[in-house]
């Protein structure tokens, strides 16, 4: 039952990586893949991280409960990390004065 | 942007950082305490990151956690303030599930344009800026890595004037109403009255 879960957690994570991969071969520019790169992932680690963090508890013991939290301490850090890594690659876009596409611009070609 | 005025701001900022935090009443019960919450934090990592239980880890663990603590004294909980320091921690701890709802939510939606036929029909691309009326600094980055966190829409800057810029990926993410609604549980999640 344990393994089920974690199984499926771990799959729904695969397709928020394959999902955020895709993103960022399809968007327009700069900004709007950084939207697919730097986020998607986040939800995908979480999730995949959480599954492996199920799989690992099965045979219980304390060294797999602290292996289980070590995984889960990674997870929080991503989470703190990824979005100010993201934040610090868009403003130095904004610095170089790289400018966002928008869907005006595109119709005026 | 709004302008404002840069001669009066720098001061205002400070007295606004003193009224969010007042001055603690017993300096040295609140250090104390202060002192006590880093080192169990420090202590609870390091039991984790070693894993070994006898008595010669876990008093390495109690001399480097200590010394840790001592060092860094001033950088982590520099205020010592106890209640506030409870009352962020319990207001992060109700904040985060909430969060990661709008997570999970905001990301199917971009994973949706992701594999969409023409993603580019499906985006609006666009900046906004609004004015936030959170004082703190911790409050702040809270709120811009929220936004970040959340897919479809990333903070560019946050100026002194208080003036966030977004930068949105179409307007069911860059929805203004939502923005507001994530500024007003990052208030109460750290009692900030706006």
């Amino acid at each position: 039952m344990l393994h089920i879960i974690a199984m499926l957690s771990i799959a729904c994570g695969l397709i928020f990586f394959a999902g955020a991969t895709v993103g960022i071969l399809r968007f327009p520019d700069f900004y709007t893949r950084l939207h697919a790169a730097g986020k998607l992932d986040t939800l995908g680690v979480l999730l995949a991280m959480a599954g492996l963090a199920l799989y690992n508890l099965h045979p219980f013991s304390i060294e797999a409960l602290l292996t289980s939290l070590k995984i889960l301490l990674a997870v929080a850090f991503t989470f703190i990390a990824s979005p100010t890594a993201t934040h610090a690659i868009v403003d130095a876009g904004v610095r170089a004065g790289l400018r966002p596409w928008t869907k005006q611009e595109d119709d005026q070609q | 942007m709004k302008p404002y005025d840069l001669e009066k701001l720098p001061l205002n900022r400070q007295e606004i950082l003193k009224a969010a935090r007042p001055s603690p009443k017993n300096p040295f019960i609140q250090r104390g305490f202060a002192l006590g919450v880093s080192f169990s934090l420090l202590f609870a990592t390091w039991i984790l990151l070693s894993g070994k239980f006898d008595a010669f880890h876990l008093s390495l663990g109690i001399v480097s956690s200590f010394a840790v603590t001592w060092i860094s004294r001033d950088i982590l909980f520099p205020s010592g303030d106890v209640a506030s320091l409870v009352r962020s921690a319990w207001g992060m701890a109700c904040y985060a599930p909430w969060l990661l709802g709008q997570i999970v939510q905001s990301n199917i939606h971009v994973l949706r344009i992701a594999f969409a036929r023409n993603p580019k029909e499906l985006i609006h691309p666009h900046i906004i800026s609004f004015h936030t009326r959170l004082k703190g600094e911790i409050p702040l980055v809270t709120f811009a890595n929220s936004i970040t966190l959340t897919p479809g829409t990333i903070t560019i800057q946050i100026t002194a004037g208080n003036e966030v810029r977004i930068h949105a990926l179409d307007f069911t993410t860059g929805d203004l109403a939502a923005l507001r609604r994530m500024e007003s549980r990052v208030a109460r999640a750290f009692g900030e009255d706006i």
